[in-house]
This record gives structure tokens, sequence and C-alpha cells, in this order.
């Protein structure tokens, strides 16, 4: 299993480093190792070095001990804080990237369920536990759960972040080497937490275009076979659109029909709520809208939008924010109302549960264990 | 009458250390205590004092409804050995369990539930009571010159309460079990998990119940029952550490009281706070849980931080350096250990900038620990080092605390606690913290005051040779899981990846090692309660008033109340010329440094 063994390099303490943030970790981490190695061989050597020099029955000048030196006291005190701000504020730098999402970024939908990860790419591929990506180019991640908080671990990235049912999280990474990595849940959530994982294929742009061709046709690898293609997300939006009939009260073109106000150029708009408040709708305010709109009167509206919690699955929701969101593109968007009649939703909400089922932990030599961790024992 | 036992240690040629206040006979302050009988000797032929609280009274119920806050001291420290005897066995079945990467004998849900049973027994029914409730208890009235705590028979309550939180989270664990980690996260405790959370809940809400009550008797016992002349810079550290654990433990305690409440209201009665199918937030829950979580380590560690000066300063025989800037880092690591909880949140929603306040918050309370090691190391000079066994745990403390408070840097550190957190690097950490700090201390104090708490002497060959296999066994065990987790191993995971298993099966190795070096002393401690040599009052030539009364000392403590007239650890030169511990060459009954108190 010559591949999986790539996760760590040649050395078998240093793991491969396959993004731009996982450098900028590596670097700190070394420099907190020299630190404490520091500090951890000057300790030992002075308490072994004085406890034995001062040993009882050692004839050594004992005279006038000292009992306390408030200069020395706070002398010492000063490197430790110094060089602990020092870190800090290093720390604090590399830290602020993860916040920082380049315009650029590819955006993938990424919902956690007990206990497998469902990957949604915007050009309409869906992955279960696994994530395929180009090198290069900035990915931003965007999370939520159906149920319990999981985390979304790629060791190699040295990145992780929560995924929380209820709000969306979102990080961004740009993978640096091409490889095939751990992709972890590392948010303990239940009986089969050790097999929610799978990989995260970093392709060279070339190798990339030949999955995305491949995908669009369902695909089995060694993982779950559940990659359907053909529409993208925002087509998929567009159909969800259709079907609940939002179109009946939220125009999506440039003019005004209908009871609530149209969608176009909607994302990224700050709205004025008939609160006071403001808020700019972003992924998780479309959510939230669509799920509690009696949480977000809209001045200037009759709130009378009623809540899709119950019809609309998380996975939907994503579909449809991406569909808004090409409502704010200024040419007309792919996924328009014009090429929504074929919108057949190819097995709608599957969700791999079947698949789910065929990973039920059999303790011993169970699937989804030679899928994540491969070796032999 | 009876015992002199404030005569200064030799013999009146230091200056008059003591002075005696009349006593009010606390012989007839408690039923069930028994002044020597002048007639009989006071001593047995072996040279143990006749009379002492331990055989004071025999009955069942004289133990059961004992205020005698060192009766009460034994039976903590009997439970909580029951209690670490059983999350110990969960500990070797999960180092049993992950040395293969398919696992060996459990299902997941098996395991799930062993480390769930590790960390709720360790954290809530072990570390948390284990210094305070036995050596605490102990020792806080006799350092301090009273006869008992403020409130005696809360005392006995808080055991009382200890005993029935603990009685149903076992309950909770051994039917049905528990698989939500001590954490308890939301909604997977709230809403997903089919196991008995409540019940288990419900014993460690009771439970910190008991937590309260020590700690409030704590504080008023060294605020109000300080013996005449034992001021506040007079007081042994170790009492400056109980004093702050016990500020963390009254002020943080009830929170985490409340925010279990609130999952098991949201469980049972489906009232929504954490999740957010019914309106809730579960990152809420962590901010709540961690608020006094952690705090509740410094709980664990102040504790051990104090016994480590006693432990400094008789084994140096001098007094600890910069006195007052130690007592203050214990109280500025409560004040600290408050306004930090937001770093076990980063990989959360949490904002950027709260982040960054609590990271900087979590570097700020590093400097009192430093400021501590230092000083320790301070005392060091000019003393007069013995390499007892005690002080082999004092430094295998130092050592252990020293690299868990700098791997806490690493987790402290936003970048780098993106990528560690949540994986073994975090449980190589806080069990430095906790096992090599929390539990290190709280064998070198068992060690210390054994003589005193029993009467008699551990055999210091064994001792000294398991503290030695406790620091590499320790060392072995946590060690290897710094590297895996910086290799990205995820906590609380029971398949893993193949890479990984060296470092597993080295922890594992480790793991039997660590289990020797504790066997080994129970083996002598239960063998020296018949057959150790008879301790004396101060086995150690050590200062301080635990070491001026008999050991093991009568149910009243004291006959008359110490006035206190000396500093803390206050070493004379000639304690360290003579310094005592030559105990081969002692004889069986009280050696000659306290001939004068018989």
């Amino acid at each position: 299993m010559g591949e999986q063994s790539s996760a760590f390099g040649s050395t078998p303490w240093l793991p491969v480093a396959a993004s731009t943030y996982a450098e900028d970790v590596d670097k700190l981490f070394w420099a907190l190792t020299a630190l404490t190695v520091l500090f951890t061989v000057l300790v030992f050597s002075v308490g072994i070095g004085l406890a034995t020099y001062y040993r009882r029955g050692n004839k050594v000048d004992r005279s006038r001990p000292v009992g306390h030196n408030t200069l020395l006291e706070v002398g010492w005190s000063l490197p430790p804080l110094l060089l602990g701000l020092g870190v800090f504020f290093w720390s604090a730098k590399v830290y602020t990237q993860v916040y920082t999402v380049p315009k650029n970024a590819k955006e993938v939908f990424v919902i956690g369920k007990q206990w497998m990860w469902h990957l949604q790419h915007t050009n309409g591929i869906r992955e279960n536990n696994e994530l395929h990506i180009p090198v290069g180019e900035p990915v931003k991640i965007v999370m939520i759960s159906q149920d319990v908080i999981h985390a979304f671990y790629v060791p190699a990235f040295r990145l992780q972040r929560m995924t929380q049912p209820g709000q969306y999280t979102t990080f961004w990474f740009t993978p640096t080497k091409t490889g095939k990595f751990h992709l972890y849940c590392n948010m303990y959530c239940g009986t089969q937490h050790s097999e929610m994982g799978g990989w995260v294929y970093v392709q060279s742009r070339g190798d990339y275009r030949k999955w995305v061709a491949s995908a669009v046709q369902p695909v089995a690898t060694g993982g779950y076979p559940d990659k359907i293609g053909g529409l993208t997300a925002g087509q998929r939006g567009a159909a969800l659109y259709e079907k609940y009939q939002c179109a009946s009260c939220h125009s999506s073109e440039a003019v005004q029909r209908g009871r609530g106000p149209s969608l176009v150029g909607l994302f990224g708009k700050t709205r004025q709520l008939a609160n006071g408040k403001k808020v700019v709708a972003d992924d998780g305010y479309l959510r939230n809208v669509l799920y509690y709109p009696q949480d977000y009167p809209l001045a200037g509206w009759q709130q009378g939008m009623p809540s899709y919690k119950g019809s609309l699955s998380e996975e939907d929701v994503l579909q449809i924010n991406a569909y808004v969101k090409t409502l704010s593109a200024a040419k007309p968007a792919p996924g328009s109302p014009q090429q929504r009649g074929n919108g057949v939703l190819p097995e709608q909400n599957n969700g791999g549960v079947s698949d789910r089922e065929g990973a039920r932990a059999a303790n011993t030599d169970n699937q989804q264990w030679r899928y994540m961790y491969g070796g032999e024992r | 009458m009876s015992v002199q036992a404030f005569d200064a240690p030799d013999g009146g040629a230091n200056r008059g250390r003591v002075a005696v206040v009349d006593s009010q006979s606390g012989a007839d302050r408690e039923p069930e205590s028994l002044a020597p009988d002048p007639v009989h000797a006071k001593v047995t032929e072996d040279g143990m004092p006749r009379w002492h609280y331990l055989n004071a009274a025999n009955t069942i119920q004289s133990w059961l409804f004992t205020v005698d806050h060192k009766r009460i001291a034994m039976l903590y420290l009997i439970s909580i050995s029951v209690m670490f005897l059983l999350g110990g066995a969960a500990a070797g079945m999960i180092r049993a369990e992950l040395t293969s990467p398919k696992g060996q004998v459990l299902s997941s849900e098996a395991y799930n539930k062993m480390f769930s049973s590790h960390g709720i027994i360790m954290v809530f029914f072990f570390l948390v009571p284990s210094i305070p409730a036995t050596i605490g208890n102990f020792l806080i009235p006799i350092m301090i010159g009273a006869r008992d705590l403020a409130f005696p028979r809360l005392n006995l309550v808080s055991w009382y309460l200890y005993m029935i939180g603990g009685t149903m989270t076992l309950s909770a664990i051994l039917f049905g079990g528990v698989e939500t980690g001590w954490t308890f996260y939301t909604p997977y405790s709230s809403v997903y998990a089919n196991s008995n959370v409540a019940l288990a809940i419900g014993g460690i809400f009771i439970a910190g119940f008991s937590s309260i009550a020590t700690g409030l008797n704590f504080i008023v016992t060294i605020h109000k029952m300080r013996a005449p002349g034992m001021t506040w810079f007079r007081l042994p550290l170790f009492i400056w550490a109980m004093y702050a654990t016990s500020v963390i433990i009254i002020l943080g305690t009830p929170v985490v009281a409340i925010t279990l409440l609130l999952v098991v209201a949201e469980r049972t009665l489906g009232i929504g706070f954490f999740s957010p199918e019914l309106g809730g937030d579960p990152v809420l829950f962590q901010h709540m849980f961690w608020f006094y979580s952690h705090p509740a380590v410094y709980i664990m560690m102040l504790p051990s931080l104090g016994v480590i000066n006693e432990l400094i300063a008789a084994n140096t025989k001098k007094r600890i350096f910069g006195y007052s800037f130690v007592a203050f880092s214990s109280i500025a690591i409560a004040v600290f250990g408050f306004l930090v909880w937001g770093h076990h949140m980063f990989a959360t929603s949490q904002s950027m900038y709260s982040s960054m306040v609590f990271s900087v918050i979590s570097f700020l309370v590093a400097v009192p620990s430093a400021i501590k090691v230092f000083n320790w190391l301070a005392t060091m000079y000019k003393g007069s080092v013995e390499f007892s066994a005690t002080m082999y745990y004092a430094l295998s403390f130092i050592g252990l605390f020293v690299i868990g408070g700098l791997t806490g840097l690493y987790l402290a550190a936003l970048a780098v606690d993106i990528h560690l957190t949540a994986t073994y690097f975090v449980v190589a950490h806080f069990h430095y913290i906790m096992v090599g700090g929390a539990l290190t201390g709280y064998m070198g104090a068992l060690h210390f005051w054994w003589p005193k708490m029993t009467g008699r002497l551990y055999p210091e060959g064994p001792a000294k040779m398991s503290a030695i296999i406790l620091f590499v066994g320790f060392n072995l065990t946590f060690f290897p899981q710094f590297i895996a987790g910086y290799l990205g191993m995820p906590r609380r995971y029971h398949f893993y990846a193949p890479e990984y298993q060296v470092w597993h099966v080295l922890s594992s190795a480790g793991a039997s090692v660590l289990a020797i070096g504790l066997i080994i002393p129970a083996i002598y401690f239960i063998w020296s309660l018949k057959n150790g040599k008879v301790a004396g009052p101060n086995p150690w030539g050590a200062v301080g008033l635990e070491w001026n009364i008999q050991s093991p000392p009568v149910t009243h403590n004291f006959d008359t109340v110490p006035v206190v007239t000396w500093e803390a650890y206050e070493y004379q030169q000639r304690d360290q010329d003579e310094a005592v511990l030559d105990r081969d060459s002692m004889p069986g009954a009280p050696s000659n440094r306290e001939g004068a108190s018989v």
C-alpha cells in the first residue's frame, strides 16, 4: 500500500505538508519545539545540578542562603512572558490566513452526518468521503452538520474545522502537493466515529480534468460509489426552486413581482431587517431564512414566508444557495430557469444511506476500515 | 499532662518557637475522642502512640458517622482509591485495544464506553477530589493549628454526597454504559446518545456539591480557624494552594452543575438549550462546560503544586525561595484560569478575535507556572538536598510539569492548535499535566504524609524504585502520543491507520510499566500498616505544625492550641547539618529529635 504511506513522507515522524498553511504551521511548530527543548534541558540540568551539588553530606558552602530576591524573580518572569507574547503574535498572524479567503477560491460544500462525509462541488459532482481537488488552486470549504458536531480534518494540510449543526463553518486552503491524504472526522460523534473519513485526492490539473470528465457518470472507486454527475449544484438548486414554487413569491429575474423581494443580486447584499438589525446575505443568512423566516422580518415587507425546515434538507439548502448565487451574476446564469425543464433530480437525497448500512461495524475486516486505513495488520 | 507537642524540635536549643495557651481540654470537645490515660504508658511496646485518631473508637458507626477530618480523609482515601482502580482498569483496556489498528476484542461501541468511563471516573471522581479531599482534609486543620475544619458535619456530608454521586455514575457505567466522552459535548449527549447519560450526569451533579462543600469548608477554615500567630504569610504554601483551589471550586463547580442539568433537561424534557433542532446552540454548551472545566484543570493541578513546595522545603531543609511570589502565583493561576476557557474552541465557529483574546491570556497564565518552577530550583541553591523517595517524586513532578506546561503553549498558539486540537497531542499534553503533574504530586503527598496519617514508615528503597518506574513508564506511555498527535492521529479513535501503530504499541508498553509503578506503592503502603517501622512525630526532620504532634495524631490534633511565633519553613542552619532520614539507624521508638515530646 505504497500510496497510503505517502501520508508520512520519507521520515516516520515528519508528516507530509501539503498546503501553504501547513508550511507556516510547521515552522511555528518546530520553533516551539526548539523553545521547549531549550527550557526543558535548562530546567533539568539546573535542577539535577543543584540537587547533586547541594546533596546532603556534600561539604559545600551553604552560608548566607538567599530567601528571596525581587529583582531576580521579576527578571526571570520576563523571558517566558516575552517569548510567550512573541509566539502569540506569530501564531495569530498565521491564524488570520484561515479567515482570509481568496476571492477566486473554488467552493466545496460539505455535509457531515453520522458517520460519513458528503461533499458537493459547484460543478455538480458529488462525492462521499472523498474530495478531489486540483493542486495549486485555493479551495473554500463550506460545511454544516446534519446531526451532531463533527470536524473536517486533513492532517497533511494542518487544518481542521468543526462541522456544526445549525451553522455554516468555513475554511480554505491551497494544496501544494499532489497525492492522497487522510480525511478524518476529528470530533467524537458516536459509535463509528473512527470510521467517518476517507481521502483527499490532490491531483494535477490534467488528472483533475480527467476525473471531472469521468465523474459525470457514476463511478465506483475504493470509496462509496455515489458520484452522480450531470447537473451543477446551481442547476439542482434551480430545480428545487421550481419544485417548491419559490418563484411564486420571489422573482428570479431582475423585475419585481410576487409578494416577496426578487432574489437577483441578493447574495452578498446587506439586508435591513424590521427589528432594526442589518445582516449580510451570505450562505448562513440564506439557510436561516429558509429554515427560520420568522426570525428575519425584512423591513418594508410583510413577513409571510413559511419555514422549509421540514421539507428541505441541508443538502437541498446548499443547492438552492448555489442557485441564488448564480442569480447575482450579471450575465444569465447557466442554471437559469430556462434550462430547468430537464431538471430531474437524480436520486435526490439518497445521501448514501444504503452505503452507510453497508458500513456497519463488523469489528474486523470491515469495508470502511480497509477503505480508510488500507494497510494489512 | 500528656504530650508536650510543641517543644521546639531540637529540644529548646532553638529559640522558643512555641508558646502555649491554656487548653480548653480538647478531649471532651468530641465524644469519640479519648484522651490518653495518664495511668498507662503513652506508647505501646513497639513505640506507636497508644491513643490516636485511628483507634479512638473502633465501631463501624464511629467511622461512618465520624466528624473527625482525619477519619473523613481516610474514608475519602479509600473511596478514591477504588475509583482510581476502576478508571485505571478502563485505561488498561483502552491501551490493550489500541495495540492493533483494527482493535483487539472490543466493539466500537464498547471502546467508546471504555474511554468515556475512564475520563469520567478519573476526572470527576479521582482527580478533582484526590488531594483536596484526602491530603487537604487531613492536613489543613493541622497545618494551621486547628482541631478540625470549620464545619465538621458538612465535611461528613460531602463524603456522603461523593459516595451517592459516585454510586450513581458507576451504576450508569456498569449497567449499560455511557459513550459521550467525559466532555458530554452537545447535541450528541443531549439528543443523539443512546446510553445512561442522564444518570451519569446526575451522579456528577451530586458529586459536584461534595466539591463545593469541601471548598467552602476549606475557605472558612483557613480564614477563621488559624491558630494565634499563624498569619497569612506564615501559612505553608500548601495552604495557599488549597485556598486558591477552593476559590476555583466554589466559583466554577456551580456552572458545570447547571450546564449538565441543562443537558439533562434537553435530553429528558426536550427543552432546547444546545440542540439547533430545538432552537439551541451547541457551542454554548462548550462555553459553559469549559468555563468550569478549564479552571478544573487547576483544581487538579494547584494542590499538587502546593504539595511540591512542602516536599522541596523538607528535602532541602530550606525556606521556599520567594515565598510570596509562589503564594501569589497560586492566586494568579486561579484568577487567570477563569479567563482562558475559549482556547478549547479555536476550531469551532468562535470568532477569530475571541480566539485571539483567549490565546493571549493562555500565554499569560503560563508565567505564574514558570515562576513556581524557577523558585523551586532556586530553593535548592545552598540547601541540603536529601534524595529521598519524596524528593524523587518532587523532581519527577518538576520535569513532567515543565514538559506538560510547555506543550500547552503549542495548543495555546492559534495556528498550531488548528492542527493539533483533538489529536493525540492533546491527549499527551493533558496526561502530562494530569498524571505527570497531579498524580505524581498526589503520590508524593501520600508518601510524605503517610507516616503522619498511619504512624508507620513505608520502605524507602522500594519507594524510590517505584518513583523511578513511574517516571519512566509515564514518559514511555505518553511521549509517543505527542508524536502520533503531530502526525495527525485523532483522539477517541477505535480504529486507526497502520502508520500510527508503532506509537500506540510503545504507549501501551509504557502503560504496563506505569501500572507496575503504581502497584508497588499499593503493596508496600498496605504492608506498612502492620509492618512498617514506627515513624515517630517527625521522621523527615521537617518543620510545620503537623510535624510537632504525634503520628498518628489524636482526634483533636492538639492538646494545647499552638501559638505560632515563627515563619513558614523556618529551617535553621543546623537543620541542614543534621537532617534526619538516616532511618536505618533510627530506633523503632520516636527518634531523638522528639525525645522531649514524650
